[in-house]
Parts: structure tokens; sequence; C-alpha cells
């Protein structure tokens, strides 16, 4: 049996049954961070602390949110915007974060490839971020459905129209998704239930997961330098505090992080208070109707990207593409066969060109993906496509041809 | 050696349990989410078929999708005639012909609108058009409108059951 003896003080009773001193050090005061890095290495925090509003404004919602499709839209539009004293308030703080949110991933997912952070032994901690934006994909959707509007009812249906596979028909698949024939109760219900419970769980255990993948090899530098992490611990640890190359989690770099933080929030309340129109479509303040299509169905803009991937071709060839464009991300530590691990800028001509190009096309697609279909746009998204395949395709074979730097 | 037989056995004994209780819960999540009884049961529509007009389209509703119904004109059968394909797609009950379908564009799922002037079907969308038995004029969409699965009862039909005329009309490639 464990040997306790009498507590000397609060702190001694919780390290004899907790080990809160340990912890704290594995966790944050010993928890060692390069030094040489930028304020792009903050936006982990911010996504931390723009979940973290979105649970909270979520739990708000979720008390007067009633889903059921005869309720719903009036407990949104009505109830929460109208009765409830600050409803308006938890409404457009979770509105624009599920949009921003995505704008802090797609941030977050080009700073990893541009300084190489998914390479020696960083895969899983990029498989694991692939993975949250799956969730995060998951989740807006589900979301996007519970105010029970035109544009959720119109992308409920064509969204659950693509898992029917195309020519393969798989009508009966499509109709379990939904619980019914049409998007309607069981389908709301069902997505409401993922919205609020099985989804978040699912993205809680993935942050576990994604911070968990990311104490061993620690957090990469502006160079893709290897550091002796204990080395250089043991250097801060003697007072030569500047000669080391790395510093404590908290809250040495804690205290830039939140700075970072702070200004994030400025601009996040600015939008929240001033511009949440951006996040509201205003073909959703109609109620559903399945008897009456909106003139364009369009995703909101995060999802634009892959959406016009889907839409120049036909509808197979697109569903394939489109698959392909979902899952090609997860695989880029094993596409990428170069040796190096540094800047996209100095990995030389060809994965310098493939990063901004990469870069570049994706804000094109997205462009693209909100344009109508017509005349010079459909060409300009039929090429931004093709070429989003075949950077992909050609991503192995010119970092293999790389030379080390 | 003997401990080490004795714990796979368990371990095996624990995993075939396990295995059983993982299919049966799998099966029973699969079921919990099938459509229920009374969506199903709902999923059936009789259409009087005697109170429609010639050329006057009128949508009705089946399983929460729009339904075209649109009683042909001499005008309209004898465009139809012409084209073996058209004349096929068209539902005869008590000698009239009808347009009879599912209202929704077979690209993406948009529902197109009728031109009384033309006699034809245009998707906003993505500008697809139907002639008036349901045929593409004009892509993107794939193939003509679904035509539901229906039973002929006298002068009714009953959307959801398959009667012999479907079938033919499935079996032939009509429709889906």
């Amino acid at each position: 049996m464990a040997h306790f003896t009498k507590a000397t003080s609060v702190k001694d009773w919780l390290d004899q049954r907790l080990a809160v001193t340990k912890l704290e050090k594995v966790m944050m005061s010993e928890y060692w961070i390069p030094k040489n890095i930028n304020f792009l290495w903050a936006m982990g925090m911010v996504l931390v602390i723009t979940f973290v509003m979105l649970v909270v404004s979520g739990i708000f919602l979720l008390m007067y949110y009633v889903p059921t499709t005869a309720e719903a839209f009036n407990s949104v539009n009505y109830t929460i915007m109208r009765e409830v004293d600050f409803g308006w308030l938890w409404r457009h703080v979770h509105g624009v974060a599920a949009s921003v949110v995505f704008l802090i991933i797609y941030i977050h997912m080009f700073t990893g490839i541009y300084y190489g952070s998914y390479k020696k032994g960083r895969e899983l901690i990029w498989i694991s971020g692939m993975l949250l934006f799956v969730a995060f994909s998951a989740e807006a959707f589900s979301g996007y459905m519970l105010p029970w509007g035109q544009m959720s009812y119109w992308a409920g249906m064509v969204i659950t129209n693509l898992f029917a596979g195309g020519s393969l028909h798989a009508d009966g698949f499509v109709e379990w998704i939904r619980g019914d024939y049409v998007p309607a109760q069981a389908f709301l219900g069902r997505f409401f239930m993922l919205h609020v419970l099985l989804i978040p769980l699912a993205i809680m255990g993935l942050i576990g997961l994604h911070f968990g993948a990311l104490r061993i090899p620690h957090v990469n530098n502006q160079d893709g330098e290897e550091l002796d992490f204990d080395v250089e611990a043991k250097k801060y640890l003697d007072g030569d505090k500047a000669g080391s190359k790395v510093m404590r989690f908290a809250n040495d770099f804690m205290s830039k992080d939140m700075m970072v933080v702070g200004v994030f929030l400025i601009f996040f309340f600015y939008l929240v208070f001033y511009n949440y129109g951006f996040a509201m479509d205003p073909v959703n303040f109609d109620p559903a109707d399945g008897l009456s299509t909106p003139a364009h169905i369009y995703p909101e803009w995060y999802f634009l990207w892959s959406y016009e991937i889907l839409r120049p071709f036909n509808i197979d060839l697109g569903l394939v593409l489109f698959a392909f464009a979902q899952v090609i991300f997860v695989l880029l530590p094993f596409l990428d066969r170069s040796p190096n691990t540094c800047a996209a800028n100095r990995r030389g001509f060809m994965f310098k060109t493939w990063f901004w190009l990469m870069l570049a096309n994706m804000i094109v697609l997205t462009a693209m993906g909100k344009l109508p279909p017509e005349g010079i746009f459909s060409t300009i998204g039929l090429v931004s496509a093709i070429l989003f395949v075949v950077m992909w395709l050609a991503l192995p074979i010119i970092t293999s041809m790389e030379k080390k730097v | 050696m003997k401990n080490n037989s004795r714990r796979g056995f368990m371990g095996m004994a624990f995993g075939a349990v396990a295995a059983v209780g993982a299919v049966g819960s799998l099966v029973a999540m699969k079921k919990s989410w099938d459509p229920l009884p009374s969506v199903k049961a709902a999923g059936f529509t009789t259409l009087d078929m005697s109170i429609y007009q010639e050329n006057v389209m009128v949508t009705e509703k089946w399983r929460g999708k729009p339904i075209f119904v649109l009683k042909q004109s001499a005008e309209m059968l004898e465009k139809a005639k012409q084209n073996p394909r058209d004349i096929e797609r068209l539902v005869e009950v008590d000698g009239s012909h009808y347009l009879m379908c599912i209202g929704l564009c077979t690209h993406l799922g948009c529902i197109p609108a009728f031109r009384p002037d033309s006699n034809d079907f245009k998707c906003a969308c993505h500008g697809g058009e139907f002639d008036a038995s349901g045929m593409v004029q004009l892509v993107p969409p794939p193939r003509g409108f679904d035509i539901p699965p229906f039973r002929i009862d006298g002068t009714k039909l009953v959307l959801g059951e398959v009667g012999p005329e479907w079938q033919a009309m499935k079996d032939t490639g009509i429709t889906l």
C-alpha cells in the first residue's frame, strides 16, 4: 500500500495524491519550446481559445434551441435572437467563430507545410491535425443544418446526395443516413446529436492526441533545426537562459502566445459586433421548404475550394477528385520525399514554387467556387482543379529530386 | 508455459464474447438509423388522375419530393409519338397520357420550373432543360426526370408501390 504522510499544505496534500508539481513541470514549466519561432506559432493557442468560445456559446444556444422541424427555425430566429437577453451575442459568437476557426486552421496548416513541421517524427502531429480538420468540417456541416433554413435544408440535401456515389445510385444508403427519403425530423434529430455530442467528443479526443503527438518531437522552429532538448533545457535550468535555444512553455512562451490571442480577440469581437453578416447567409433566413430550391446553392467559404474541385466534372469523376482532395493532405508526410526540414523558400526552386502555387491555387479555387459556373469562371475553375490534382501527383517526384541543403 | 496457454485461452474467450457483442451492437446501431416504420408508411401517395386538366402542370408531393403531373394535350402527345423514348415515358391511365415524374433535376436535385409557353421545363441552377415528356433537351442533366414507382388502380395512381407498368419502365431503362 502506498504510504501517505500528514500533509504540510494543500499543495502537498494534492502532490501526494495527484503529483501536481510533476504534472505542472511536464505540461508547463519544463515543456520546452524553441526560441527561434514567430507569431505563426501562436495559431494553436488561437484555435484552442476559439474552440472554447464555440463550446461556451454553444452551451447557451443549446438551452433554447428546439431540434424539431416545426420549432427549430423559430427557436433560433425568434426565441434566441429576440427573446433571450444577449441571445444574439451567443449566436453571433458561435457563427463568427465557426467561420473564423477555419481561417485559423488554414493558416495553421500552411504554416506547417511551409516550415516542414510534418517531417522527422512529427508525422503524427500532421495526421491528427488533418483528422481534426475532418472533424471540424463535420461539425460545421452538422451545425449548419440546425437553424433549418433554406440553405440548411438544401445543403443537407445536396451533401447527403453525394453519398449515393454518383452512378452507383446508392439511394438506400442516402435514405439510411437521413432516416427518411428527404431531410426531415429524423435527419434534424441525428445531426443535432452529432453536432452537440458525438463530434465535439471526437474533437476533444483528437485535440488530446494532437497535443500528445507534439510532446515528444516538440514544436518545430523557423529553421527546422534539430535541437537536443535535454542539453538545451539543462543550459536553461543551470541559469544560462540567454545561451539556451529553448524556453519554458509557461510562462515564457505563453505570455507571447496570449499577446497574439489578445490581438486576435480584438479582431474577432470586431467581427462579432460590427461585421457578423459574412457568417450569416441571407438565404438561410427563409424557413426550409422542400418544394422550392434556392437559385444558387453554395457552401460556406471554407468548403468552396473542394466544392470547386467537384463542380467542373461529370458526377463520377467529380466525386473521385473530390474524395482525392479530401484525403490527399493527410498523406503529405509520405508524399514529401525530400530529406530537408526547413522553410519552403530555402528548399530550392521546385518546392518553393509548389508551395506558393498551391496556396494561390487554393485561393483561386475558393473564389471560383463562389462565382456562378459560367464562361471564363468555369474555365478558370476547371484549370485550377486539374492543377490541384496534378500538383499533388507531382509532389513525390519533385521532392525526391530535391538536393540536400 | 501452462500459465501462458491459460491466459491465451482466456484472451481468446474474451475476444469471442467481445466480437459477438460488437457485431450485435453494430447491428442495433445500424437499425436504429433506419427510416422509422411511420416514415415508411407515409411513403405512399394516391393520386386521382381524373382531376387533372390538359396542359396544366400540377406539383404533388411524395416522400417530401415534388412530383410533376402534366396531362398531355393532343399536340404534346403528337410530338411525343414521334419519338419512342418520349412516348414510353408517359403513364397511360384511363386512356389519357400523363407526364408523372419526380420534379428534381437529375443533375444536382434542384426543382426545374415549367414554362407554359414552350411546354417544357427549365432548371435555374445550371441551365438544364426537359421537354413535356420529361426527356433532357439541354445538358448538364445526365438523364430525363426519374419516374417514381407506381401502380395503376383504376383511375388512381398509387405512388411508392411497384406495378407492372413501372417495372417495365425500369427494366427497359426508361427510369432508374
